[in-house]
């Protein structure tokens, strides 16, 4: 039984006693614990269920390794699944749950799948699954799935309450890893001179080194590492920051970090995590090195857990695993559990040593202490279930078929070797080597990452490295070699202190135990914890021709869990190697990829959310729309009102009371989101003529000229009213949604081909607020406000004049849109809501009634007037909407030019603008196709054309619509058939698209 | 137009870790020529009292600051009502040249962020390395998902310039940002003289 010790733990506090509860039983801990330190010190060992055979499995290791002891945490809106809790902090209040158990953590049914192994092995699912088809996926893959898989998603309703931001941050030296070769490269770096940041992931400073005796300038470890956070953040040029993992090394020294700000202090009013966003000029990572697993038959029964992991519960919070524990182990690091057990006053049944003579200082010490040493031998078999209740023995080199000694304990501490920690590293393309003595990659120093000016832009340091003795040196010249990287003058950095272990002897490879062990012993091997991926599921994908490390790696799943297999990737390459017949540097590793562990994906989003989610662009009219019933729309950012609905009043209603009331009396729309670039200079004019397919260059100062813009293949891309300024300058009006775009289309024309030409943009969509007043009463309106002459005279259609309108400081355009008498009106913007609600009330009498996007659209295509978006998707070039005549025949050369002459784009056959009139008045489905009788070679309806805009015209009584049609205007009075839902077809008429007011004398009144 | 004119928040202010507030309508003027041509460099003189400023710098005059924005780019910053004479008195002076001025106060909002740890507020949303900024000095950027202009207006101030249109967001974003509670201390404070 797990429990906790008398005395000790250097991190927790016994003053500070916090309760949680663990499927609903309430425990008790200490502040400094993890969760997982807390449940075993409760006696709790076995924590969930494995995702195929729903194995019992309980905590292995103590850190960000961890691939069993995953739980959900918290509940509702904050429930979150797949939390460690060995980099869980203990709080008062915490609420866990185990994971991927039915019905329940102790009584599992579907634990049955143990009882198949035979059918789940590596690539179960492309296999055994595969007869009858139907029934993977109605029968098969529905059970699959309720039986795999960790936590549950939390609920769709529910909504994260926490906040969480992101932050930009800059440094000369990002040193990764807080242990005291992090401490000393931090130091070292910033002693040179170099502005520092230093990032550790767990909640204290050290690393490892206490719980590995390590002794500095011949004093505890835990002494210096004190005197150097201290100093560090003293040092004006350092920031430290405890819970902040570096999750992902990218290009040009782009580093993610992932601080877990107030996870253990869910109450408080800081963000939950801050995801920084960090330029480093050089990052040195010192992030340690993680324990490797043994495979033994039984090595995932709770109570089986690393060795390093065990003596960090014991030193770091006074956790016993066990009352009785077998160490075994292939090194000479383990000796450091027995000891640390032993003095802590935990029975150590046995130390089981492959090797046969193991003479290192620590096995030395350990005799001493008179802990039993078995050598030359390895655990043949776990035994227990739930929990282990004791080992069988045998020799290393047999097949297993029998024991030598049975031992009764309730823990084991297993030892495999070490591998660094090269994630960080590798992220960018830092290339790793073999290491025969350790049995491990590590950072090839001469291959690192490169940055943009071809030299390395991250160094590794400490064991990390593959330095697993002293590592205070190492990460002093690693820090230096940063510095200097930098150009930094180095100023002198003091010498390192000394570091101290004891003598260790060489380890032995063993990657499996024992080491010819038959297929029954390996069908009990884990090596990939998480997603029970076995020693025997490996063999079998090298069996069956998989013999690249990434196609094994999917086939077996190996590594793929949540852990990213930091415990088994270096074990399944192993016996892939092994099964291959090749040394293990020939087979490689798995592709190391960002985020180091997961991050969660609120912090990915940061600030966006809720009203910052997107930004959301407003008119200077928007809270008017808003206290009048708009019924809004987006454009774009924008937000418009499509209609304005009065009290009872539905949307279709709204709409076609805004048409009548503009045909009538007068309507007020918001045009404020139209593109208003200003182009000048003395070749503005040769410029537009270059990017309109008509000629600008020959418009009067005062006059107003429409005009159609094409991309580069001839393609119809955005269109609107030019006015000319002076003799210099133009005032182009795009589309509202293509403002931004033509403005940066314009830059790069100017910036990147016509650099020598003399042309400036200033982009003033936003300057003003244009408002289009609409209708047969439009003059009367104006001409009461007073202030300009807004005659048919003094201002005719299409001219434009600056001026007062009352005390407004206007520019009036004479265009129209609607076909009707129309102005449109520029104010500066911070008068646009003045002047809005001087109209109103002046056109109270005449009737006067704003009106929405949808009114707009139908006024303009009751005139037969193109939109683009509608008539144009990309595809459609201005002559096959039959406006030929915007397109200079003079111009040697303009925009798109070259591309409407290519042999598709004056086929005869191109589908052309009309009108459409269904006859039975009704109005067609938008995007409708035309159908014609017979199939094409591929057994499809041949279809001639579609429709682009459709609409019920309130002004026509009757549905009206454009459409592209094949030949279309050739073929005047024909009717065509037009899909409808299902087989249904509408009969069509082709007509002129211009039903309103064809001579256009409305607008020129 | 002063009664009738309105800026896109009037009054908005959110008190934080630092405070953020609307800062009201501001005249700004644009102005792209080359600024080393020297009949620019009278216009601006002319019309504003100040000298050209140095790359990413603000000059303060009296009754206006001219702040740089590109190397053919310089915004006057101004009362509200003088825009349009400082914009008329720069193109008359340039008049025929290769120079191109327009008011454009209203296509912009302006916040005023106050407090000490200013910078830390901003490091949130903006991709800066804000101590190599100090007074005095402008940098365009983007503040999260919009496009800002953040001038160092003072010893424990900043002004931020966005987009009319997006002031709305902008306010929300700076509230965001600055909650009490979410203080990152990543730009340390100068050392007080004690």
């Amino acid at each position: 039984m797990s429990h906790r010790l008398a005395t000790g733990g250097r991190l927790i506090d016994r003053a500070q006693e916090q309760k949680f509860t663990f499927n609903g039983k309430t425990m008790r801990g200490f502040k400094g614990d993890t969760l997982a330190a807390s449940l075993l010190a409760n006696g709790q060992v076995l924590l969930g269920r494995s995702f195929k055979y729903h194995r019992p499995r309980g905590v292995v290791a103590s850190g960000a390794e961890e691939p069993n002891a995953l739980v959900g945490l918290g509940r509702g809106d904050s429930y979150e699944p797949n939390q460690r809790t060995t980099t869980t902090e203990l709080f008062d209040g915490l609420v866990a749950e185990s994971q991927n158990h039915w019905p329940n953590l102790n009584f599992d049914l579907l634990a049955l799948n143990n009882l198949v192994p035979q059918f789940l092995t590596a690539g179960f699912y492309y296999k055994t699954f595969i007869q009858p088809r139907a029934f993977w996926k109605h029968v098969y893959e529905p059970i699959i799935r309720r039986s795999a898989g960790l936590g549950k998603a939390p609920a769709t309703t529910a909504k994260d309450p926490d906040r969480y931001e992101q932050i930009y941050a800059f440094c000369d030296v990002l040193v990764i890893g807080g242990g005291i070769a992090g401490l000393q490269a931090a130091l070292s770096a910033a002693q040179a001179g170099a502005k520092v940041m230093l990032w550790e992931q767990t909640a204290y400073w050290g690393g490892r080194a206490p719980v590995d005796m390590v002794e500095i300038d011949g004093e505890p470890a835990d002494v210096w590492i004190r005197r150097t956070v201290e100093t560090l953040e003293n040092m004006p040029n350092v920031q430290t920051r405890l819970r902040c993992m570096g999750a992902g090394v990218h290009d040009h020294g782009y580093v993610l970090g992932y601080e877990r700000v107030a996870d253990h202090i869910p109450t408080s009013d800081a963000p939950r995590h801050r995801l920084w966003r960090m330029r480093a000029g050089q990052i040195v990572t010192a992030t340690g090195a993680i324990e490797r697993p043994l495979s033994f038959a039984g090595n995932d029964v709770p109570g089986v857990m690393l060795a390093s992991a065990m003596r960090d519960y014991v030193v770091n919070f006074a956790v016993a695993p066990g009352k009785e524990v077998v160490v075994v182990t292939n090194n000479d690091d383990a000796y450091r559990t027995a000891i640390t057990l032993r003095k802590a006053g935990v029975g150590v049944a046995a130390v089981v040593d492959a090797r046969q003579d193991p003479q290192g200082a620590l096995p030395m010490h350990a005799r001493e202490l008179g802990i039993r040493i078995l050598t030359g031998k390895g655990i043949r078999k776990v035994k227990g279930g739930k929990r282990v209740t004791g080992v069988e023995i045998c020799r290393i080199d047999s097949k297993g078929t029998a024991y030598t000694d049975k031992l009764d304990c309730d823990a084991v501490a297993m030892s495999g070797g070490w591998s660094p920690v090269v994630h960080l590293w590798s992220h960018c393309g830092g290339k790793l080597i073999w290491d025969e003595d350790g049995s491990f990659f590590r950072p090839d120093p001469d291959r690192p990452p490169l940055g943009a000016n071809g030299s390395g832009f991250v160094q590794t340091c400490g064991s990390a490295a593959g330095q697993m003795g002293a590592v205070l040196a190492d990460a002093h010249a690693s820090a230096i070699k940063a510095a200097e990287a930098l150009g930094t003058t180095v100023a002198a950095a003091a010498a390192p202190a000394t570091d101290t272990m004891p003598d260790a002897a060489p380890m032995e490879p063993v990657w499996m135990m024992p080491r010819n062990a038959e297929y029954d012993l390996r069908m009990k091997m884990w090596l990939d914890f998480q997603n029970d991926v076995k020693v025997a599921d490996v063999q079998l994908a090298a069996r069956e021709g998989y013999q690249s490390v990434e196609h094994t790696k999917r086939y077996t799943t190996l590594g793929m869990a949540t852990d990213q297999g930091k415990l088994s990737n270096i074990n399944g390459l192993a016996i892939l190697s092994d099964a291959l017949g090749q040394p293990i540097p020939a087979t490689g590793t798995t592709t190391f990829r960002p985020p180091y562990t997961p991050i969660s994906l609120a912090a990915i989003a940061g600030e966006a959310r809720g009203t910052v989610f997107q930004p959301l662009r407003r008119t200077p009219l928007h809270d008017w729309h808003t206290e009048n019933g708009a019924d809004w729309e987006p454009v774009g950012q924008w937000r418009r009102p499509y209609t304005y609905r009065q009290a009872g009043e539905s949307r279709h209603d709204a709409v076609n009371r805004e048409v009548k009331n503009t045909r009538q009396n007068i309507g007020l729309l918001d045009a404020s989101t139209l593109g208003k670039i200003l182009v000048s200079g003395p070749d503005a004019g040769r410029f537009l003529d270059m990017l309109y397919t008509n000629m600008m260059s020959t418009l009067k100062p005062g006059k107003c000229r429409y005009g159609l813009m094409c991309n580069e293949n001839g393609f119809l891309m955005d269109d609107g009213v030019v006015a000319r300024i002076d003799e210099q300058s133009f005032l182009v009006h795009t589309t509202s949604g293509g403002a931004d775009h033509i403005h940066a289309w314009m830059e790069d024309w100017l910036q990147c081909e016509w650099w020598d030409w003399k042309v400036h943009t200033v982009n003033l969509t936003e300057q003003f607020a244009q408002i289009a007043v609409v209708g047969p009463k439009a003059r009367t309106l104006l001409e009461r406000l007073g202030g300009m002459d807004v005659s048919r005279e003094a201002l005719p259609f299409m001219e434009w004049r600056d001026g007062k309108l009352g005390a407004f400081d206007v520019r009036v355009f004479r265009i129209s849109f609607s076909g009707e008498l129309s102005f449109e009106i520029a104010v500066p913007a911070s008068q646009g809501r003045a002047f809005w609600d001087k109209l109103m009330e002046e056109g109270k009498d005449l009737g006067i009634m704003p009106y929405g996007t949808e009114a707009l659209h139908i006024l303009r295509a009751e005139k037969g007037f193109i939109m683009i978006g509608d008539e144009t998707d990309g595809t459609v070039i201005p002559q096959d909407l039959g406006l030929n005549w915007a397109i200079s025949k003079k111009k040697e050369d303009f925009l798109g030019k070259r591309g409407m002459e290519r042999e598709a784009m004056i086929d005869p056959m191109r589908w052309k603008l009309v009108g459409l009139e269904t006859l039975d008045g009704s109005v067609l489905p938008h995007g409708a196709l035309a159908v014609r009788a017979g199939k094409n070679t591929n057994g499809q309806a041949i279809t001639e054309g579609r429709v682009t805009s459709t609409y019920y015209s309130a002004t026509l009584g009757r549905g009206i619509a454009m459409g592209l049609v094949e030949r279309g205007p050739e073929r005047m009075g024909e009717e065509i058939s037009f899909a409808g839902e299902g087989d249904k077809r509408i009969t069509a008429r082709i007509i002129d698209p211009v039903l309103y007011d064809k001579e256009g004398e409305k607008q020129n009144v | 137009m002063s009664d009738l004119a309105q800026s896109a928040l009037p009054g908005a202010e959110f008190e934080g870790f630092v405070t953020i507030r609307e800062a009201g309508l501001q005249g700004m003027v644009t102005l792209r020529a080359d600024l080393a041509a020297k009949p620019v460099i009278k216009a601006i003189k002319d019309a504003t009292g100040c000298a050209i400023p140095k790359q990413r710098r603000v000059t303060l005059g009296e009754a206006a600051s001219v702040a740089w924005m590109s190397p053919d780019e310089v915004m006057i910053f101004c009362a509200h009502d003088k825009a349009a004479s400082i914009a008329s008195a720069l193109a008359t002076a340039l008049k025929g040249s290769f120079a191109t001025v327009a008011v454009v106060s209203d296509a912009r909002a302006v916040f005023s962020v106050q407090g000490a740890a200013w910078r830390d507020a901003l490091a949130k949303i903006c991709p800066v390395d804000f101590s190599t900024l100090s007074e005095g000095d402008i940098r365009r950027t983007r503040a999260a998902q919009v496009a800002a202009a953040i001038w160092v207006s003072g010893k424990e101030e900043a002004t931020l310039v966005c987009f009319q249109s997006v002031a709305g967001y902008m306010f929300d974003l700076l509230s965001t940002v600055s909650a009490k509670g979410s203080e990152p201390d990543l730009y340390r404070l100068p050392t007080e003289t004690s």
